[in-house]
């Protein structure tokens, strides 16, 4: 119940959305989230979103610590 | 058809080259916290079933140094459900003759004589759903009354309160309130002298809503590191990495690690619903007791779908804990599944005697299927 699920929004009706989550398609809210478009990536909760990810920030977030890490590789704190 | 941004983020937050670089890193961080802090043991304590899950399933507590200790916090929303509510919704169903929906999670923890599971098979009108658009439609579906068993922290209660709020509940429906709230119950294991604790990983799903700034009293008031994170490993191991750094600096504050998802002051829309439609109230955790301020009920504007109201039910005398279960000890991080004499012996997935081992976010039930505990296999040395 309590699982976060991320997938893409395909299509908008009213106040729902269709979420692809890797092939599973399933209708959704969109109360909580209004400003959703097609294409937007999205974490659905119990059939509702809850909030849009971005893929932008999760990737710069990950690619700052690898370049950390590996530049910390090896060094004592 | 090309790779899915979720499977390309999937991929980057599950790469076993930067695992072991922050494993690198933490190992260093720990040795460094054993020299000079002499720190015997350093306890780390999450709020989420999910991120229990994440943790059992990756088997992070094995690629950890042995010094740091992954305690489970009260994270599962349905296992601390008092067994008087299930109580309620039992006697709703057997009694009343009202459908009653219930989220999957739910329909098998057993109250004080039964489960809602056990209700249904006892002929009461029992579903389960998915979320609340499923129980707003099978209610349209209903001749009679239906009632939505609303259990859920921060998550689940907003979709519940955006309904409400925008007049979309049918007649025939009403909610059954168990909802509570994860930053007070933190508050509390944070004032409590026998759980000593050295940094949280705050719940992600929780902060999208609630926002990072929720947590910054952990920091602030309570001088604990905190980080809020995601649910891939790379998250809980950046989560840990993070903790450690701030211990050795001895400079406690918040980090949102999340920040794909989650924003400081989280989902203000949801929020206002939420309040709109519920009010903050004392409640009562299942086997540990009342925590101010830390359940939600309907306001009186919203009496005529008050489950509660409806059909006046008083339940005097319930049992949270069945005799020798410790999951009250295991949601406070006290104790670990395995402490419990009845893990994987009275106490099973397939027969659970405690709430922990019946949902997929209990710390009993991950444990159980994934195995939670350290083994001697490890990919620290390699």
């Amino acid at each position: 119940m309590c699982l976060g699920v991320p997938g893409v929004v395909i299509e908008i009706e009213e106040n729902t959305a269709v979420v692809d989550f890797d092939g599973i398609r399933l209708r959704v809210d969109t109360f909580l989230v209004p400003d959703v478009r097609p294409g937007d990536f999205v974490i659905v909760h119990a059939g509702s979103i809850i909030a849009k990810l971005s893929e932008e920030e999760a990737m710069e977030v990950i690619s700052a610590w690898r370049e950390l890490l590996a530049a910390l590789g090896g060094e004592s704190v | 058809m090309g790779e899915s941004p979720v499977s390309r983020i999937i991929k980057a937050y599950r790469d076993p080259a930067i695992a072991k670089l922050i494993c690198n890193r933490i190992t260093e961080l720990v040795k460094t916290l054993v020299k000079k802090e002499k720190k015997e043991i350093i306890k780390i304590m999450h709020v989420c079933g999910t991120h229990e899950h994440t943790i059992t399933y990756y088997g992070i507590r094995d690629v950890l140094p042995e010094t740091i200790k992954l305690i489970a916090g009260p994270g599962c929303p349905v296992c601390i459900v008092p067994a008087r509510e299930i109580d309620e919704a039992v006697k709703i169903a057997l009694e009343h003759d009202a459908l009653v929906l219930s989220y999957g999670d739910m329909y098998r923890v057993p109250g004080s004589k039964m489960s809602l599971a056990n209700a249904r098979s006892m002929g009461g009108n029992v579903q389960v759903v998915y979320g609340f658009r499923d129980a707003v439609e099978k209610s349209r579906k209903t001749k009679g009354k239906a009632v939505f068993f609303a259990v859920g922290f921060e998550t689940t209660q907003p979709t519940i309160a955006s309904y409400v709020a925008l007049n979309k509940i049918p007649p025939n429906m009403s909610i059954l309130v168990s909802h509570r709230l994860t930053v007070p119950a933190v508050k509390y294991i944070l004032k409590q002298p026998d759980i000593p604790l050295d940094g949280i990983i705050a719940p992600g799903h929780v902060s999208t809503i609630t926002g990072a700034g929720a947590w910054s009293f952990i920091a602030e008031d309570c001088g604990l590191p905190v980080v809020v994170t995601g649910f891939e490993p790379i998250d809980v191991l950046l989560a840990v990495m993070d903790l450690l750094e701030m211990l050795v600096k001895g400079k406690p504050k918040i980090v949102n690690e999340y920040s794909r998802a989650v924003s400081w002051n989280g989902n203000v829309r949801a929020k206002e619903y939420i309040l709109k439609v519920f009010k903050v109230v004392d409640a009562d955790w299942r086997g540990i007791g009342v925590l101010p301020e830390s359940g939600l009920a309907l306001r009186e504007t919203y009496s005529s779908i008050d489950a509660r109201k409806i059909f006046n039910i008083r339940i005097d005398r319930w049992i949270d804990v069945k005799p020798g279960c410790r999951c009250p000890d295991i949601i406070l991080g006290r104790a670990e599944p395995t402490d419990c004499p009845m893990f994987l012996r009275a106490c099973t997935p397939e027969k659970p005697l405690g709430a922990c081992m019946v949902s997929s976010e209990g710390t009993c039930a991950i444990w159980a299927k994934y195995g939670g505990y350290r083994r001697n296999v490890s990919i620290r040395d390699q």
